[in-house]
Formats: structure tokens, C-alpha cells, sequence
């Protein structure tokens, strides 16, 4: 069993997860930023792994990979820099990418490295159902990776029927139709989905993203789930850091503790 | 061997549909109506009207018995820069736009990088009433200021692309952001026959009248629908697939591809995908890809920016390696060399894409009895500036 299973096995509320891209705001603030996540308070970390040509991101998301490509950002640096994490951070951590650069390492290759360096799950959000069913689904799990598929309010009944089912840690509840860090705020259909999921009762914990941004939109998701993901809001909190860990911890704070 | 797609949305081991949930149900309502929709006959009744009476169709098959006499073969050119709007584009638009308003899409969106595309999604979606966006590189606008304004004109609104490199691939992620935004009243009309299936199989079918219209128009001129060999240029390949459609099986028949060599395959500044690329994935499928050993896509090169793409479609990439079809190169120079060898031989000045095609003609060996169809994939209006910048006329 994985970290992501045995944080989710004792059947946790108020969970947060917080994404970042690799190799953002400067090539080696990779490991710092994931220590001051840690000490903040927040629950699971997922890495974000630098591409081209991010389309399911936007503007912030799509700029903070931008900035780490022209640092120097690259899978394989990416494992150089977290191949000792683990003796610092022992929360869950995720790797969040698209397929490309994953098949240009070599699928096994990155699932040993992944192993090596102490990765609990990935997130690969153009590695479709059925090619992970068929071609790696073995590999990653034989490494001890969860995979974890998105879910969106337009996705049927029965496909999320299909994704409980090949879940093995948690399903990413896409919180509107739309690229990450939109801010739609909660709307009442919104609102209407989350409910609709909890009424279908599956087996999987869920965590809802997509325009999560601030305490008030943490606290009002997590009545319909086992918690949530912030990534844009985190980065665009970077990006205007002068103190990145102090800043960090603050931010994390002001959403978690308890007032 | 088959050369088509299977029912998985593969093409050997090219194709599939690598894509976000987020656009899964909109590619997934396509691929479960798209061949019902294409093959009824309501729907080929009013897509070859459209054809006939609105683009102009057949395109003529012309023999040019200059170009004939200084290469030494029989040459035909199917003329798909006599269609409406100037190039064969406009095959696909028509039918995409059907298709949309079938499954009751109110709303398009398209990416361009030259602009032919955008130009021919405009028209269409002026023709049938249809709000239009178009996504378009901010480099690209500036290179192609009169497609920008022929679209327009046309009612279409040009949304530029300020992400990444500011070309066509930006455009095209652009345009799937778009998408994953607007999920569930807008249909996204892409350019060539890449994307995730069932976007290369759907563009190809379109694209294919080019090669059903070559058997009968060689039939009617030489006896045999099968010429010796044709030629196309490849982009993203629809122009292509389209020319070599009917003929994939006929294995006698060589089919050849001219890619953009740019300032020469190695010099770094280049289009020549199925040389430079590698196995990945990009805008949804699985194909060959021109990208860095981490897996970054890389900025294509080519002087005609419907051929700058770093991808190629996954069918063009089955049939690389399965080698029915050959793929060869054509610089900038030679591509320019041979437009304006076209225009004083024969009085056609062709798009710069398509003169890709005209250099395999003086690359490749025919007998003087050979029958060579290329695809004259469009006219050369759109490109002006940039012969009268090459001069050498
Ligand atoms: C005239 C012409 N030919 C060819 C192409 C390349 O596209 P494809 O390879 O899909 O035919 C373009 C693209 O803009 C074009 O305008």
C-alpha cells in the first residue's frame, strides 16, 4: 500500500492537495517549495511536470510551465531533484503531467524512477481509460502507483462508474467545464454535481480542483467530498513571492487551520 | 495490410484518442455518430450539392503538356486550387459544418495557421448562419494579414494566440481550451486529418472525393482509373490522404509525399516530420512528432506556413512505416523554384504548399508513358508577398 492509500484508507475529511510545477518560479526551487508545502499543513503534493503544449491548463498553469521549460526544467531533472525527498517529506506526493514527455522517458523507466524516488500516484490527464487498461496499467501498478482519472460534470453515469472502478486511491472531480484556474466561483449547478456524486455512492474518495482558490471555496467543496486541490491560485501566489517558503506556509495556513 | 482505421481509432500502432476527460464526451458523441451521419443520404445528398454547386466540383484533372514535355511523363494536376475560396480545404469544412448542425452544434470553432483553413471554416459558417471563432497564431496573423481579413469580412471573429509560439499548434491548443470551455453547444472544425480519432478518419473521408473524382477523370482520359503515381504535399496531410485515399489498396499505384524540408532537413530549421520525428503524442493522437529528448514539441520551420506543423497525421504515419507511401523532401528553395516554374509553363501559380509537390517531379525517376497525377492542393493569391519577397521571377 501506497502513502495516497493509507491517508485515505482512515476515511479523511478536509484534505488538502496542492499543485505546483516543477522547476517554478527558478529551476531548483523544486524541493524547497515541496518542504514548505509539507510545513504548512497541507496533505498531498502533486509535481506538476513541465510541457509544451499543456491544453487542458490555463493561463497560469500554462505560464508557470512556460518559465520552468526556459529554466532548464526536465523529467529527468526532475528525479535528480526529488531522488532524496522522501527523506524530508513523507505526505503523499503525485506527479502530474501530460503523456508525451512520459513516453519519451520510456513508460517502465519512469515508473522505476517514480518508485526510486518514493511517488505514491500519478495524474496523466491525456492517458485515456482504456490505453491505461491495456498498456499500462501493469507497469505503474507493479511500481506501487496509483492512478488517479478526472471526472467532469460532463462525464456520463456510466463512465464514472468505469473510473470507481479502475481507481485504486482517489477520482479528481474536475469542478466545472474547464481548464484549470478558471474562476467560476460555485454556481448552483455546480453545487447540484457534487451532490449528484455523493448520491452514486462510490467506492472511491474523491477530491474536488478547478477553480479552488481561496478558504471559502476549500471549505464549501469539502462538504461534498473528502477534500480539495489548489493549483492555479497557489501559483499565481508564487509567482507575486518575494519570501516563496514563508509565503507558502501563510497560504497554506490561512486555508487549513482552524479559525 | 489495411491502411485504414480501426475500430479502436488506431491506424497500426498511430491514432487514438489521447485526450483530457474534459473533451471526452464531445470527441465520444462524434465518434458514435459520425459514419451514420456521413453515410445517410440526406446527408451525401446536400454534401455533394454543396460540392457540385457551391465549391464548384469535380475539380478538373488537367494534363500539362509543357510541364509533360520538360519532365519527361504524362502529368496530370487535379486542379483543387480551382475551388471555391482556393484550395481543397473547403472539402472538409463543408462537410464538418453538416455533420455539426446534425448533431444541433449552434456555435464552430476553428484553428488556422495560413489561414486557408479559417477561410474556409468562415465561409462555410457565413453560408449556413453559424457564429464562428477562429484561433490563429499572433505570429501567423501578422505573416497572413489578408486571410485575416478575408475572415472577416466573412463575419468570423480571429482570436489571436499568444500562448507558447504563437503559431499554428498554439492555435490549435488554443482551440481545444476553447472547447474544453464551451463543451456543450460548440463543434470544433479541425484543419487536416489530425486530432483524436474520429477527427482523422471524419477529414479523410471528406478529403477523399479528390481521389473518387481522379479514378473517373483518369478512366475518362487515359483508360485506366490508376495513374503510375501521385503526388501531394503534406501538412498535417489532408490534402494528401485525400489524393491517396482510393488508391492505398491499388498497390500498384506509388503514392508520394513531399514533406517541407525548409532550409534543409538538417539545418535546424525545418518541417520534415516523418524525418525528425519521434513516436509521441500531440492534440490527441499518437503519431510521429518532431520534439526534444524530453519530450517538448519543437517549432517546425518551412517559408509556407500551411506546411509548419511538427506533427503529421497518424494515418500518414502507419503508412510511413508500413511503407506504402514514400516521403520525401522539398526545400524552401526548391519548392519556390518550382511555383514559378508552374506559373511560365503552364500559367498557374500555385500555393507554395503545393509547389512542395511539383519538386518531386524533377527528384524521382518516371518512363516517359508514366502517368503522374499531383495535386495542386491551391492557388497561389494567398501567397504573393512571398513570392514577390523570393523575386528570382
Ligand atoms: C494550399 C494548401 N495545401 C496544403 C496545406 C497543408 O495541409 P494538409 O497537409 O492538411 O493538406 C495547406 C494548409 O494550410 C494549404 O493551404
Amino acid at each position: 500500500m501506497n502513502r495516497l492509500q493509507t491517508l485515505f484508507n482512515s476515511k479523511p475529511k478536509n484534505l488538502l492537495s496542492v499543485y505546483f510545477t516543477a522547476g517554478f518560479p527558478e529551476l531548483n526551487d523544486t524541493l524547497p517549495v515541496m518542504k514548505a508545502i509539507q510545513e504548512g499543513g497541507a496533505d498531498i503534493i502533486e509535481i506538476g511536470i513541465p510541457f509544451s503544449d499543456p491544453i487542458a491548463d490555463g493561463p497560469t498553469i500554462q505560464a508557470s510551465g512556460k518559465k520552468a521549460l526556459t529554466n532548464g526544467m526536465t523529467l529527468k531533472l526532475l528525479f535528480n531533484q526529488i531522488e532524496s525527498m522522501r527523506k524530508k517529506i513523507d505526505i503523499p506526493v503525485l506527479l502530474m503531467g501530460y503523456l508525451n514527455p512520459v513516453i519519451q522517458f520510456g513508460v517502465e523507466n519512469f515508473a522505476m524512477k517514480c518508485k526510486e524516488c518514493g511517488i505514491d500516484g500519478l495524474i496523466l490527464p491525456d492517458m485515456p481509460l482504456y490505453e491505461f487498461e491495456t498498456l499500462y496499467k501493469e507497469v505503474f501498478a507493479s511500481h506501487g502507483l496509483s492512478s488517479v482519472f478526472l471526472v467532469t460534470p460532463q462525464t456520463s453515469d456510466e463512465r464514472i462508474r468505469q473510473v470507481d472502478e479502475a481507481t485504486d486511491s482517489f477520482i479528481y472531480l474536475v469542478s466545472s467545464s474547464a481548464t484549470t484556474g478558471a474562476k467560476s466561483g460555485l454556481g448552483s449547478d455546480q453545487l447540484e454535481y457534487f451532490k449528484k456524486i455523493e448520491g452514486m455512492k462510490l467506492n472511491s474518495p474523491t477530491l474536488i480542483g478547478f477553480g479552488i482558490s481561496n478558504r471559502e471555496s476549500f471549505e464549501a467543496v469539502c462538504g461534498y467530498s473528502n477534500g480539495a486541490i489548489i493549483g492555479s491560485a497557489f501559483i499565481d501566489m508564487m509567482a507575486a513571492s518575494n519570501n516563496l517558503s514563508e509565503d507558502i506556509v501563510r497560504f497554506i495556513k490561512r486555508i487549513k487551520e482552524p479559525t | 495490410m489495411s491502411y485504414q482505421v480501426d475500430e479502436r481509432g488506431y491506424y497500426g500502432e498511430f491514432g487514438g484518442a489521447f485526450i483530457p476527460e474534459m473533451l471526452y464526451p464531445n470527441v465520444e458523441e462524434l465518434r458514435r455518430n459520425y459514419l451514420d451521419i456521413i453515410n445517410s443520404d440526406d446527408f451525401q445528398a446536400e454534401f455533394h450539392h454543396l460540392l457540385r454547386d457551391y465549391v464548384g466540383r469535380p475539380s478538373p484533372l488537367y494534363f500539362c503538356e509543357r510541364l509533360s514535355e520538360k519532365y519527361q511523363a504524362r502529368i496530370y494536376l487535379k486542379r483543387e486550387d480551382l475551388n471555391h475560396t482556393g484550395a481543397h480545404k473547403v472539402n472538409n469544412t463543408i462537410g464538418q459544418i453538416l455533420l455539426a448542425r446534425k448533431l444541433g452544434k449552434q456555435k464552430i470553432i476553428a484553428e488556422t495557421g495560413a489561414g486557408q483553413h479559417g477561410v474556409a471554416t468562415a465561409t462555410v459558417c457565413a453560408l449556413m448562419g453559424m457564429e464562428c471563432k477562429v484561433f490563429m497564431g499572433e505570429v501567423d496573423i501578422e505573416r497572413q494579414k489578408p486571410n485575416v481579413e478575408r475572415m472577416k469580412i466573412l463575419g468570423a471573429e480571429v482570436i489571436p494566440a499568444s500562448s507558447g509560439s504563437r503559431t499554428l499548434k498554439d492555435a490549435t491548443n488554443e482551440a481545444m481550451r476553447y472547447w474544453i470551455n464551451h463543451p456543450t453547444d460548440t463543434h470544433y472544425i479541425i484543419g487536416s486529418v489530425v486530432g483524436p480519432h474520429p477527427y482523422p478518419d471524419m477529414v479523410a473521408r471528406f478529403q477523399s472525393v479528390i481521389s473518387e473524382e481522379m479514378k473517373l477523370q483518369l478512366k475518362e482520359k487515359t483508360g485506366s482509373p490508376n495513374p503510375d503515381a501521385v503526388l501531394a504535399c503534406v501538412g498535417g496531410g489532408s490534402n494528401a490522404i485525400g489524393s491517396f485515399y482510393h488508391y492505398l489498396d491499388e498497390l500498384d499505384v506509388r503514392l508520394i509525399a513531399v514533406e517541407a524540408g525548409g532550409m534543409g532537413v538538417n539545418s535546424g530549421k525545418s518541417a520534415a516530420t516523418t524525418q525528425l520525428g519521434g513516436m509521441g503524442i500531440l492534440h490527441g493522437s499518437k503519431t510521429l512528432l518532431m520534439q526534444t529528448e524530453d519530450g517538448q514539441v519543437t517549432e517546425p520551420y518551412s517559408i509556407s506556413a500551411g506546411l509548419d506543423y511538427p506533427g503529421i497525421g497518424p494515418q500518414h504515419a502507419h503508412l510511413k512505416s508500413s511503407g506504402r507511401v514514400e516521403y520525401i523532401d522539398a526545400t524552401d528553395e526548391e519548392a519556390m523554384t518550382a511555383g514559378i516554374e508552374l506559373s511560365k509553363l503552364e500559367g498557374i501559380i500555385p500555393a507554395i504548399e503545393s509547389a512542395h509537390a511539383l519538386v518531386a517531379l524533377s527528384k524521382l525517376k518516371f518512363a516517359k508513358e508514366d502517368v503522374v497525377v499531383v495535386n495542386m492542393s491551391g492557388r497561389g493569391d494567398k501567397d504573393l508577398e512571398t513570392y514577390i519577397k523570393w523575386g528570382k521571377y
